[in-house]
């Protein structure tokens, strides 16, 4: 998993069937390794800090549901204690 | 499996149920000169380790949903062990 900051909303009309309702957030990637697409799991929003679950294991926060993804935020940060 | 560093620990009140009541800490990998290597990433405690300890994490999602006992969890990294002594015999 890897931290990283909400900065946007994207939004995609036509889609896999198994993304509709799913809120499809850009997350840019503490490590400076870019930003991404991720669904949100956890009900975050533009400005949080989050932490995003990568591969095929991020399609394991949809219990049930076969969702295509490989980017999932799996929590909402308060804080990062150092 | 990688030798890693806590660096810090993790406080998030709302989470994905399987990381609930779970340590979540920020590691970074080590060289075997126990120098900082790479970026920080987010792995599930399974051994109560803390910041500072040397630690065995997996970045794989199988390993580390076992380490934690949670099966079809999305968890991609976990600390499975807290390091006492790496034994270095010949430096390539």
């Amino acid at each position: 998993m890897y931290l990283g900051k909400v900065v946007g909303n994207v939004v995609c009309t036509v889609k896999d069937d198994a993304l509709v309702g799913q809120k499809l957030l850009l997350v840019r990637r503490d490590d400076g390794d870019g930003t991404i697409v991720a669904i949100d799991a956890v009900g975050a929003g533009v400005g949080e800090r989050v932490y995003v679950c990568r591969g095929k294991e991020a399609s394991f926060a949809f219990k049930g549901v076969e969702v295509p993804t490989e980017a999932t935020i799996v929590a909402i940060v308060d804080e990062v204690q150092r | 499996m990688i030798l890693a560093k806590v660096i810090g620990q993790v406080i998030a009140t709302q989470k994905e149920s399987s990381h609930e009541g779970k340590k979540i800490l920020l590691v970074q990998k080590l060289t075997l000169q126990n120098q900082l290597e790479g970026e920080p990433f987010v792995a599930l405690d399974s051994v109560d380790a803390g910041i500072g300890d040397r630690v065995l994490a997996v970045q794989e999602g199988f390993s580390a949903m076992t380490a934690v006992g949670h099966n079809d969890a999305p968890i991609d990294a976990a600390i499975i062990g807290v390091v006492d002594a790496v034994d270095l015999v010949e430096m390539e």
